[in-house]
């Protein structure tokens, strides 16, 4: 079994860039063009790890220490995170916290290192982003309470081994409830339209781009890097509730939950093919929207 | 009724040219009087600019422009040093009257937002107006911005770099958290002195400097220039001239707009549109490019005439692409109206209101998305224009729907306009020799170019050269426009108010 995680640990940090390929792919079609290759985010990431890095007067150690803690707290989360029905590489009661605010210290350390630059862009996109975060955070505790509650478990491996077809028979509607929450948790941490737009040029609009518009060189390829990460890990979750397939065979559970990774990046592309992105004042709806639909399910599991 | 505007000023229609001592020369009092009751009786500030006299002075020539009865008016004065303001009782001459004074170094007294507009040395005195406060050289944007104190107020600068392949401009932004108190913007960047550089002409090289006034207006500018000239040397131009001239330039509308529209898009995130928008601006440019071989119309509009004719199976072929790229546009554009989400970031973002619009005098699309009907095809026709009209679209909510909007309504009236001159193009000469420019005149010169109205007036001397040349683009009307509508907006929607103004900065600085 451990080897199974550890396999899984490695399919997610080889695979991770490959969703961000695909969305890309996806809205390209969608617009009627070719597109970039689906590797091309690979490119991206080892054309900048050769590049040298360019640092402003202005800043600080803070500016340097953001990318590495960054993606050094990513990796720690791939490991508590579970895949395709197995249990992760480290799986203790009360682990869901940790998971929480190592996602938590990413956004710290990005914000911090955005505020250390002093530009005003980088400020405001370092106050949109704490502002949405604070109503992302009771949305991804409630799904996760409400998880807790269903399973009976603290651990977030046991909680979504404890997720199957029979659960979803009996508990339907929650299960829903927390899979639109968890979708809109997904689109928002990962700076998707409605949330947010990746490929703006606009500073003035963007809220994660604007902060790491200094970085450059083998810093952004961490940053970058670290962003596939958490799309995966934010879709590892979400897969995991709705795709809740067990074969009995674990070879067979990981391509299934591969296939779903690659199906929610399609899914993504085809959201951010289909509406535009949200007034920036309006944010705020949707997420404390996110939280409500999880606060529902976590009513109807106490029930 | 309103009163016809103005007694005391000369009334000509668009088109003809006045003896230059015709237009009556009057007093300081008399010629603010004449401007700024022109203005209140409904008359708009087409143009109001300097040209040096013999005696050191400086003569201010301002043309009111009167919707209503289709007549200009000018009038005239002489200043030295400095003259009363008129800016303060007529709003319309603040961006004139901040050209003459960084041009001429002559000082509106009263003027409240005296800043330089391009931030060159005056071509006069050697010294500029804003010594000795400002000593040397003006640097762009280095100048007293407005700014606001205060808790939680912060102040952010974009550009002149900026993010997209765009043309360079500053804005200076006051804002209180996401909102914006206000929006200063600094120009000039891009002044390449073309007025002063078509002085003495015309010569073979004017024609070039018209169509780069503003790369994306050269039909349009290059049609005012020439008609201007033919103005001044009573020539007639062919019906077939002026029929490919009007189709050329409602051609140049339709692929702005159409661009313009996928930007929108593009802005708020929403890719179909974008994405198709973009492909077919490029099959509007290439109707233009069968005409005469450059996307942009360069070569096409010469004094005279058109530089190129087109042949019967030519015009079967552009009818033919012109049916495909506007069934292709219809079908992008009307996702944009269907899908909710790109309305509920197009309506209530960046709103002008007609009150604004009227009192600032702005031109185009800008100002019919006011509800306003301003439209020189419409109220000072010219060339085809007088026997084909468009009818004028307007919408009235004043935001960035209603600019969108009357973008695609001007889309459907210019395709059906091109369709028809093209079914009905009249056989005949395209091109015919005109003669010298007659001495000691001024004519005026309006066109309806894609982004509004552009204003063209020159003046010959003694020898019927150019003593004089002023080009008036519509983007000298609109950037104060487009910082007011940002008012108050979030400062997240900057971009997409912009880009629904999507106003020229070379036009600008010339």
């Amino acid at each position: 079994m451990a080897l199974v995680s550890a396999l899984h640990t490695l399919l997610a940090l080889v695979l991770a860039p490959l969703l961000v390929g695909v969305i890309n792919r996806t809205k390209a079609i969608v617009a009627g063009r070719v597109g970039q290759p689906v590797r091309q985010p690979y490119a991206d990431l080892w054309k900048l790890l050769q590049k040298g890095a360019v640092y402003s007067r202005t800043t600080t150690w803070v500016f340097r220490t953001g990318p590495v803690v960054g993606l050094a707290a990513v990796l720690v989360a791939v490991a508590l995170v579970p895949f395709g029905g197995a249990p992760a590489l480290l799986a203790f009661p009360g682990d869901l916290v940790l998971f929480a605010y190592l996602l938590g210290l990413v956004r710290f350390f990005t914000v911090i290192a955005a505020l250390d630059t002093g530009s005003s862009f980088e400020g405001m996109g370092a106050s949109r982003e704490v502002t949405f975060a604070a109503l992302v955070e009771p949305a991804l505790f409630l799904g996760l309470a409400t998880l807790a509650r269903c399973t009976g478990t603290l651990s977030i491996s046991a909680m979504f081994s404890g997720i199957t077809l029979r659960g979803w028979g009996q508990g339907g509607p929650a299960f829903a409830l927390l899979a639109a929450a968890f979708l809109i948790v997904f689109l928002a941490e990962n700076a998707r339209i409605p949330v947010d737009d990746p490929t703006t040029h606009l500073e003035l609009t963007m809220i994660h781009e604007v902060m790491v518009l200094d970085h450059s060189g083998p810093d952004f390829a961490f940053i970058l890097y670290s962003s596939a990460l958490k799309l995966w890990l934010l879709g590892a979750l979400l897969i995991g509730i709705i795709f809740p397939l067990r074969s009995g065979q674990l070879w067979l559970n990981s391509i299934v939950a591969v296939a779903g990774m690659v199906g929610l990046a399609i899914l993504t592309g085809l959201i951010e093919s289909c509406m535009a992105r949200l007034r920036l004042v309006r944010v705020p709806q949707l997420l404390v929207g996110a939280s409500v639909l999880a606060a529902l399910a976590l009513v109807l599991v106490l029930r | 009724m309103k009163q016809i505007p103005t007694p005391t000023g000369l009334s000509i229609h668009h088109g003809e040219t006045a003896l230059l001592q015709a237009v009556p020369h009057l007093s300081m009092a008399e010629f603010r009087e004449a401007v700024i009751t022109s203005v209140e009786q409904g008359g708009r500030l087409a143009a109001l600019f300097g040209r040096p006299c013999e005696t050191g002075a400086v003569q201010l020539i301002a043309v009111v422009a009167s919707g209503e009865t289709g007549m200009l008016s000018l009038v005239s004065t002489a200043v030295t040093d400095a003259y009363p303001a008129l800016t303060p009782e007529c709003p319309q001459a603040h961006w004139f009257e901040r050209e003459i004074a960084e041009q001429w170094s002559v000082r509106p007294e009263g003027h409240p937002w005296l800043k330089p507009v391009r931030f060159h040395a005056a071509y006069r005195h050697g010294q500029h107006v804003w010594s000795p406060a400002q000593d040397g050289e003006l640097l762009p944007s280095v100048t007293n911005f407005f700014r606001v104190a205060g808790e939680e107020v912060h102040e952010v600068a974009v550009g002149p770099v900026h993010a997209g392949i765009i043309e360079p401009g500053h804005f200076r932004f006051q804002c209180h958290g996401e909102q914006v108190l206000h929006l200063e913007i600094s120009l000039g960047y891009q002044h390449r002195g073309v007025e002063r550089a078509l002085v003495g002409g015309p010569t073979k090289r004017t024609v070039h400097y018209m169509e780069t006034l503003a790369g994306d207006t050269s039909v349009g500018h290059a049609t005012a220039y020439c008609q201007a000239l033919e103005a001044l040397a009573e020539y007639g131009v062919p019906a077939r001239a002026q029929t490919l001239r009007g189709i050329t330039l409602e051609l140049e509308r339709l692929a702005n707009h159409t661009g313009d529209l996928g930007a929108l898009a593009g802005d708020v995130g929403y890719l179909p549109t974008a994405a198709y928008c973009g492909r077919i601006r490029g099959d509007f440019l290439n109707l233009t490019a069968l005409i005469c071989g450059s996307r942009f119309g360069r070569g096409l509009v010469r004094p005279g005439g058109v530089g190129f004719d087109v042949d019967r199976s030519r015009i079967s072929q552009l009818v033919e692409r012109l049916e495909r790229a506007l069934s292709d546009v219809a079908s992008a554009v009307s996702l944009l109206w269907d899908t909710p989400s790109v309305l509920a970031r197009f309506e209530e973002t960046g709103t002008v209101s007609r009150e604004t619009c009227e009192t600032l005098g702005l031109v185009g699309p800008a100002a019919r998305a006011c509800g306003v009907e301003r439209d020189v095809r419409h109220e000072f026709p010219s060339g085809i224009f007088r026997f084909a009209h468009i009818p004028v679209s307007t919408w009235h909510t004043g935001d960035v729907f209603a600019r969108a909007y009357v973008r695609w309504l001007e889309i459907q009236r210019s395709a059906a306009f091109v369709r028809e001159q093209l079914a009905v193009l009249s056989d005949g000469p395209s091109r015919g020799e005109l003669g010298a420019l007659s001495p000691d005149r001024v004519a005026v010169s309006l066109v309806e170019g894609w982004r509004g109205e552009i204003c063209h007036v020159a003046v010959t001397d003694t020898q019927g050269q150019l003593s004089a040349y002023k080009v008036i683009d519509p983007s000298f009307h609109n950037w104060m426009g487009l910082a007011l509508a940002q008012r108050n907006q979030q400062i997240s929607d900057f971009p997409l108010c912009n880009k629904s103004f999507n106003l020229s900065y070379c036009g600008h600085d010339l």
